[in-house]
């Protein structure tokens, strides 16, 4: 069941990106003339960039979760209910972080609209801005993504050897020191799986696109993922084949990092 | 422990950390606050220009309003029906592959279960065209049964993984001694693997619903129309067609994160020991 579902639809996107295809009719085999739009298609390379502004910026969710689970890790009374609480946008639905961002963004009455006219004499309708929109949502994404690391490395510093701290501690390492040199080679577990699951959220990065901007303003906030949407499935018609040679650069890049993935995991299988 | 237990500090310490925490907590949620308060704003409060002040009296009757004027119960109820059965599907169709590829060692384990990891990493898009085109052929387009279905395939990807590893950290010395005893292996598995794998059932249920409650993209490119779709994807239409009455916007977006947001304070503990499962090792 898993295979009819995922194995071998990514065959069949491969397949059907050599086509010219509207999903209704019959397919034309056109070979490699989707890749050649694609090759010289700006839309694309809006949204490849934009890909890589996501990829680098959502890797700050990583450091970012790490300060926040090392400021959390007291023992002070009701400690638990912050950890909750700090934890809580990761539980919330893509659509309604996208929707509370917006309310947040928006001209006139959103929150963050209202400080910054405050601050600075004008406002910035930061979803509207071509300029900022991508940071804009990015933001918005990095807000349950920033948590979720939090709570891997929440866990992770439960597990730190206490023994080892002593130790470094008698021997006069403290601050940065201690924490590159002794806690976070103990942390390289958790580092692993929030970069993994950071990266694979910043390449599927589509619900916030879509819920918040729809790619715009002028297609400006569109991602790789967004785009293949809008070609295929879209308003702007039913171009299957066009949308699925997107698919197929995207999954290109994700190839990338997953057999890099899968080889440490296929490493560890093997050393245990 | 560290950093530093903050009691072995000087008091100062002490009482500017406590007095930064909840600082930092409201800053941390601040655009949840604000929605939340904005959901109990009267529309005349908008209107006159009211945005962040005290709210003039709290208007619960946005939230009757949210319900008498769209379908947002529908699509309530349309997410439990999508939601519970891939829940049960996905979890139960995992306990069978996690224990066949924890226990049995035949030669294409491996590769199977890496297939498994790497199916949960690919990009959603690519599945696009195919599985859609295979659920209109299959008549299951717009359907909730459609919509589960690839689910319950989806999400046993990960749930595979996420059980294997669980099964096999089990001591194998249970699993040789009821073969000795002749016990077989359908009843291994029902009478001494399943009991001990509650924990992991518990997590991996929480997970999924939250998972699956949450989920956009398929919702869209499945189904159309409110009979069928889920909350998210309601609450994208319904954003279209309430440009500018926040008031409602924010009342059915705290309505939609509900049920995730219950179900995570209810099995908290199941819910980050399944999230943070590899973390530690």
């Amino acid at each position: 069941m898993f295979s009819v579902y995922v194995i071998i639809p990514i065959f069949q996107s491969i397949w059907v990106s050599f086509h010219d295809w509207d999903g209704l009719g019959a397919m034309r085999w056109i070979g490699l003339a989707n890749y050649s739009e694609l090759w010289w298609d700006e839309a694309f390379y809006t949204s490849l960039k934009n890909n890589i502004i996501w990829l680098a910026l959502y890797l700050l969710a990583v450091p970012a979760g790490l300060m926040i689970a090392l400021f959390l890790n007291q023992t002070v009374r009701g400690i638990r209910i912050y950890k909750s609480l700090f934890f809580f946008p990761f539980v919330i639905s893509q659509v309604v972080v996208g929707l509370i961002f917006s309310w947040f963004y928006a001209p006139g009455f959103g929150l963050l609209y209202a400080l910054i006219e405050w601050v600075s004499g004008t406002g910035v309708a930061i979803l509207a801005d071509e300029r900022y929109v991508t940071y804009g949502i990015i933001a918005a994404g990095l807000w349950p993504q920033i948590a979720y690391c939090m709570i891997l490395y929440l866990t992770g510093l439960n597990a730190v050897a206490a023994d080892q701290i002593e130790a470094a501690r008698l021997d006069g390492a403290k601050g940065w020191r201690m924490l590159w040199h002794v806690v976070l080679p103990q942390l390289r577990p958790a580092t692993f799986i929030a970069v993994v699951v950071t990266v694979i959220g910043a390449l599927r990065s589509f619900d916030l696109v879509s819920i918040m901007t729809s790619g715009g303003p002028f297609g400006s906030s569109r991602v790789l993922s967004y785009y293949m949407y809008e070609q295929a499935l879209s308003e702007y018609g039913y171009r299957m084949g066009y949308g699925a040679a997107i698919a197929v650069v995207l999954f290109g890049i994700m190839m990338i990092f997953i057999s890099g993935f899968i080889w440490k995991m296929w490493r560890d299988e093997k050393g245990v | 422990m560290f950093p530093r237990p903050i009691q072995t500090m000087s008091p100062t310490a002490q009482r500017t950390y406590k007095i930064v925490l909840p600082i930092m907590l409201i800053l941390w949620l601040l655009p949840l606050l604000g929605v939340a308060m904005t959901s109990v704003r009267p529309s005349g409060d908008l209107a006159a220009g009211n945005y962040f002040g005290i709210p003039s009296r709290f208007a619960w009757e946005n939230y009757a309003d949210v319900f008498r004027n769209s379908p947002l119960a529908q699509y309530l109820w349309n997410s439990f029906r999508i939601t519970i059965p891939v829940m049960i599907g996905a979890v139960a169709l995992s306990c069978l592959t996690g224990f066949a590829l924890a226990v049995y060692k035949f030669r294409l384990s491996l590769l199977v279960f890496f297939m498994f990891v790497a199916g949960n990493f690919v990009p959603f898009q690519i599945l696009m065209v195919p599985v859609r085109d295979l659920t209109v052929d299959l008549g299951l387009y717009n359907t909730i049964t459609g919509l589960a279905l690839f689910h319950i395939a989806f999400q046993t990807g990960f749930c595979t993984l996420f059980m294997r590893n669980f099964i096999k950290a089990l001591p194998r010395e249970l699993i040789e001694a009821a073969r000795v005893e002749g016990v077989t292996e359908w009843q291994i598995f029902w009478h001494i693997v399943l009991p001990l794998v509650r924990p992991a059932i518990a997590a991996l249920s929480v997970l999924v619903f939250t998972f699956i409650w949450n989920d956009y993209f398929w919702a869209m490119v499945l189904t159309t129309g409110a009979s069928t779709q889920p909350v998210t994807a309601g609450l994208n239409s319904l954003n279209g067609q309430w440009i500018a009455a926040w008031h409602l916007v924010s009342a059915g977006s705290i309505l939609a994160a509900l049920p995730p947001v219950l179900m995570f304070f209810m099995m908290q503990r199941h819910f980050i020991a399944g999230l943070t499962l590899g973390a530690v090792k």
